[in-house]
């Protein structure tokens, strides 16, 4: 496929014309990229053996050409099954994973005795292990791309995935406390020395099911409303969807004692359903019901304790951390410290000692690649993260049907909402929450959760760019495309 | 639903926007504040990313550093375990510095601005030069002879100190406080086992942590009577004037009498002075001590060094080992007037008199030298990374002058009179002229008494070599001789060790 010079006809509004002139699939623009995304992990490794090794050996590469060989795989799985996917998510996500590889490489590296780092094995410590989650994930997201040939085809499993998501929110929390809390939160499944954490799919299930019942209820939502104060707010019946979500996240919030993942189901429920209706009612509604539950929360935790308790403590940290700062606010503070020794330009990779914060591999990744790249290097991380997140909403604009649009955008803002919450969390912006940092953290589940995110969005940017007429799909698409044209047809006419 | 998407589109950049902001302000902002913050581990992994530099007595590093494997480079260890523990302290992960350790900190570790031309060099040459070499005092071999000797010391006491001192600079030749401790575990890299460590040796009910030589306390028994014999030669009173004296004395407005420390010392109504140091007769300094009054007394004894809480033995002029203040104490009835009991009490240094080991040596060491008073000191000298440069070397100097000259000669004709005649013999040391003084005190009524003895050694010029105290805590019968023995011992090892001064 040649990258044409020409402006490129805008996918949604091509119309007859794409079926002449061939649409663009930027495949080669993502190849470049991605490869470019390898360069700077391979130098990221490099600049850590220098400072760690003293010398950079000859096998500094290779961490960085399995990744790339991986993401290359994933590439070229996206060139025939997804040819019109959005050219920059793979190369942004395949950077931030090479980086967050390469920086659980650096704390394996850091923490081995010095004579043994030489000889430390690619895919030894937290740093391989990771590298071998990225290749499992990598292949179910590939895997997930090959199924799913047509976004809307998973509307037809809605209700399963509503109701398996909520057992995977609930299961941590009336699973033994053994067998389910880690680091004081229940949100894991232990068997043996193996864990996983459910909530992380349970995400990905609950917004198609959201994202189904949206398109299905929005007129409804939408149209029966009384204004009050020059607001639309929906009828009483209507409420029922939104109290349910509510209160699971405030069981949430209560039982597995995590506020991060409680915030995150009821910001990306309260935003698929704005997105749907066009109400801001309908966010006045949750920010409301969100914030005050988490104040009465506060409150009853620090008048009845109890399952409240832990909140409170969490919020007391957040408000000053200084207080108790070898105990209860030690992780709090030791995250500050490792990004203000940072500073602006960082101490380099593998200058710091990032291996002194407490769950530096978990919660606390971006505190400790900020103390090693500072200010700038976080900065740069951060426009990554919203790179994916705004291509993510751009798929959503563009593409055709309802149902993608609400499946594309709240998964989009969910992403960013988390990195919002973890990042903003050992920042000491908002009460810190055991969330991971999507791509970078080490942890199988994230990564596999956050990688089916992605295939999910390519897959619906690839429907969104895609030439409507059945031409262009037959020369971009040798296998031909499900009968797409059938069901859930164009909803983007509805305007009241 | 387009515009909602792109309202939700801004609301991410506007969170997006919040982060940056908030990074901004603890990454720009408050950096440095951060970086220097006290619970930043960082810097004080960067201190040990270091070499420490050597303290050495006597040639020999008494506290070393050398490189590990581990995450802190460097491990600090003292090759000479418990014996110079109380004057080197330790420089542990976590815990206090105490000791020679803390004072110096700043040029061992090499972050004194005395060493920023080395840290210049490196910046050019690459290299990671050490911390700066602290040069003591100390004599090794008096150091050595101080430590066993206290330890294995024949009355079998748990609890004592020993100081000497050289008369004519204050340079401290030995000094070591019993019990003692190992610092080594304390400067252990495994927190937990550095903490442990401590809390034993805090918790231990004889107080190994404790410096007795320079920072607790005991009343001085009669090794006081040097003070108060001072007092009488400076208002009339000559070394073969007659005192009253006699086998029991009691104070006028008191019912207990002051007797002596056996029937045959200074059973005769009087004695002269000379006889009263030599036997140490109670009797007859309890009735001088009330002619010569107690505002007098308490300024002789100020003269003499008591009262000083100010004093630190370490670099002169600089920061050094904290000392306890001796006292006179009070000797007054509630009214304000002076109760000749207690007066008289003091006077044979009971009652309220405290005196540390250090003050005990300095009397003894102004007697020796002429009148005059040196600043003790522990800190010869600093030397550069590379043993090169000298940034410091000691230049002894006067702290004050207690006696004159020829009030000094009579205490030092007295205080021979001691080892030669009296009750100090056991110090004696051939081929010198040892004079001292011993001290049996009351602790409390049911305990042994604590052993004593201040003295001094001068050389075949009459010049002072030595001076000395040796304390033994509740040493009982024997006490004080065995404390003069230990005392000959110590002198006799300073002066033998070629290094030592």
């Amino acid at each position: 496929m040649t990258v044409a010079a020409t402006p490129a006809p805008s996918p949604v509004t091509t119309g007859g014309e794409s079926g002449v002139r061939l649409a663009r699939s930027r495949r080669n623009a993502e190849l470049s990229l991605l490869l470019l995304a390898m360069v700077l992990v391979a130098a990221y490794g490099a600049t850590v053996e220098a400072n760690l090794l003293d010398t950079v050996t000859p096998d500094f590469w290779m961490p960085a050409a399995a990744l790339g060989a991986v993401f290359l795989g994933l590439h070229l799985v996206i060139r025939f099954l997804a040819p019109f996917a959005d050219p920059a998510l793979l190369p942004a996500v395949a950077l931030l994973n090479g980086l967050g590889v390469g920086f659980l490489r650096r704390i394996d590296l850091g923490e081995a005795a010095p004579v043994d780092r030489e000889s430390l094995a690619i895919f030894a410590g937290i740093g391989g292990r990771q590298l071998a989650w990225t290749l499992a994930s990598v292949i179910l997201a590939a895997g997930l791309l090959a199924i799913m040939r047509d976004h809307r085809s998973v509307s037809r499993y809605a209700y399963t995935l509503g109701l398996a998501g909520i057992v995977l929110v609930m299961l941590p929390a009336v699973l033994p406390r053994s067998i389910s809390e880690i680091n004081g939160a229940k949100l894991w499944i232990r068997v043996g020395s193996f864990s996983i954490q459910p909530g992380e799919f349970a995400k990905l299930a609950l917004l198609v099911f959201f994202a189904y019942y949206l398109v299905r209820k929005r007129e409804v939502l939408s149209l029966a409303s009384r204004r009050f104060l020059g607001i639309d707010f929906p009828r009483g019946r209507d409420l029922g969807p939104v109290v349910v979500v509510w209160l699971i996240s405030l069981l949430v919030l209560v039982f597995e004692k995590d506020l991060g993942t409680s915030l995150l189901y009821f910001g990306m429920f309260v935003v698929t359903l704005y997105i749907a209706t066009e109400r801001v009612s309908w966010l006045l509604i949750g920010l409301i019901l969100f914030f005050g539950g988490a104040y009465l929360a506060y409150v009853l935790g620090e008048m009845v304790g109890g399952p409240f308790a832990n909140f409170y403590l969490r919020a007391e940290i957040w408000l000053d951390p200084f207080a108790d700062p070898t105990d209860k606010g030690y992780q709090l503070v030791q995250g500050l410290l490792a990004l203000g020794t940072g500073g602006l330009f960082g101490a380099g990779p593998g200058g710091g000692q990032p291996e002194i914060l407490p769950e530096v591999q978990n919660d606390f990744i971006f505190a400790g690649i900020g103390e090693e790249i500072g200010l700038f290097g976080l900065s740069a991380l951060l426009v990554v993260y919203l790179l994916i997140v705004e291509r993510g909403l751009r798929a959503a604009l563009a593409v055709r049907d309802s149902f993608g649009k609400l499946l594309a955008g709240g998964l989009a803002f969910t992403l960013g909402l988390q990195v919002f919450v973890i990042v903003g969390g050992i920042s000491k912006l908002i009460p810190l929450t055991g969330q991971t940092t999507p791509f970078l953290s080490a942890g199988g589940s994230s990564l596999m959760a956050n990688w089916l995110l992605i295939a999910v969005l390519l897959r619906v940017s690839d429907g969104a760019r895609r030439p409507v007429s059945g031409s262009a799909g037959k020369a971009a698409r040798p296998t031909g495309g499900p009968p797409e044209q059938l069901h859930g047809a164009p909803t983007e006419v509805i305007k009241p | 639903m387009n515009a909602p998407l792109r309202r939700v589109g801004v609301v991410v950049i506007v969170l997006f926007g919040l982060l940056f902001a908030n990074l901004n302000w603890i990454q720009a902002y408050k950096a440095d504040e951060y970086r220097t913050s006290d619970y930043n581990g960082r810097v004080q992994v960067a201190e040990y990313d270091r070499k420490r530099g050597n303290i050495e007595a006597g040639g020999t590093a008494v506290a070393t550093s050398r490189e590990t494997t581990g995450k802190l480079k460097f491990q600090r260890t003292y090759p000479g375990g418990a014996k110079y523990a109380q004057v080197l302290g330790y420089k542990p992960v976590n815990l206090a510095d105490t000791g020679i350790e803390r004072v110096e900190n700043d040029f061992l570790a090499g972050t004194s601005d005395q060493l920023i031309g080395d840290r210049f060099k490196d910046m050019f040459t690459g290299d990671q030069t050490g911390g700066g070499n602290v040069l003591l005092t100390l004599s090794k071999r008096a150091q050595d002879v101080a430590y066993d000797q206290l330890r294995n010391n024949q009355q079998g006491v748990k609890k004592g100190a020993a100081i000497a001192i050289d008369p004519r600079t204050g340079a401290v030749q030995a000094l070591v406080s019993m019990p003692s401790f190992d610092p080594n575990p304390l400067a252990s890299h495994d927190t937990a086992e550095a903490a442990a460590a401590y809390n034993k040796l805090e918790q231990d009910p004889d107080g190994p942590l404790k410096n007795r030589a320079l920072s607790e306390t005991l009343p001085p028994g009669s090794t006081f009577k040097i003070v108060v014999a001072a007092a009488a030669l400076e208002n009339g009173v000559t070394k073969s004037t007659p005192i009253p004296a006699g086998s029991s004395w009691t104070p006028p407005t008191s019912g207990e009498p002051i007797r002596n420390a056996a029937p045959s010392i200074c059973p005769e109504p009087q004695v002269t002075l000379l006889e009263a140091v030599t036997e140490s007769c109670n009797t007859g300094f309890a009735q001088l001590g009330v002619r010569l009054g107690a505002d007098t007394l308490k300024e002789k004894a100020r003269q003499f060094g008591f009262e000083q809480d100010d004093l630190t033995v370490g670099q002169l002029g600089e920061d050094g080992l904290r000392t306890a203040a001796s006292r006179t104490g009070d000797m007054q009835n509630p009214d304000g007037s002076t109760d000749p009991a207690a007066l008289a009490q003091s006077s044979i240094g009971q009652n309220n008199v405290r005196m540390t080991p250090l003050e005990g040596a300095m009397i003894a060491g102004a007697v020796a030298n002429g009148g005059s008073q040196m600043r003790p000191y522990l800190v010869r000298q600093l030397l550069a990374p590379d043993r090169t440069t000298s940034y410091y070397t000691a230049k002894p100097r006067e702290l004050r002058q207690p006696v004159t000259g020829q009030v000094a000669g009579d205490l030092r004709e007295m205080m021979v009179s001691v080892v030669q005649k009296g009750t100090g013999q056991k110090a004696a040391i051939s081929g010198y002229t040892v004079g001292g003084k011993t001290g049996t005190a009351q602790s409390a009524p049911d305990r042994p008494d604590h052993g004593w003895f201040i003295g001094f050694a001068l050389d075949k010029n009459g010049n002072p070599v030595s001076a000395v105290c040796v304390v033994l805590e509740q040493a009982g019968s024997g006490g004080s001789a065995e404390a003069a023995r230990i005392g000959g011992q110590i002198m006799r090892a300073a002066i033998a060790d070629p290094g030592g001064r």
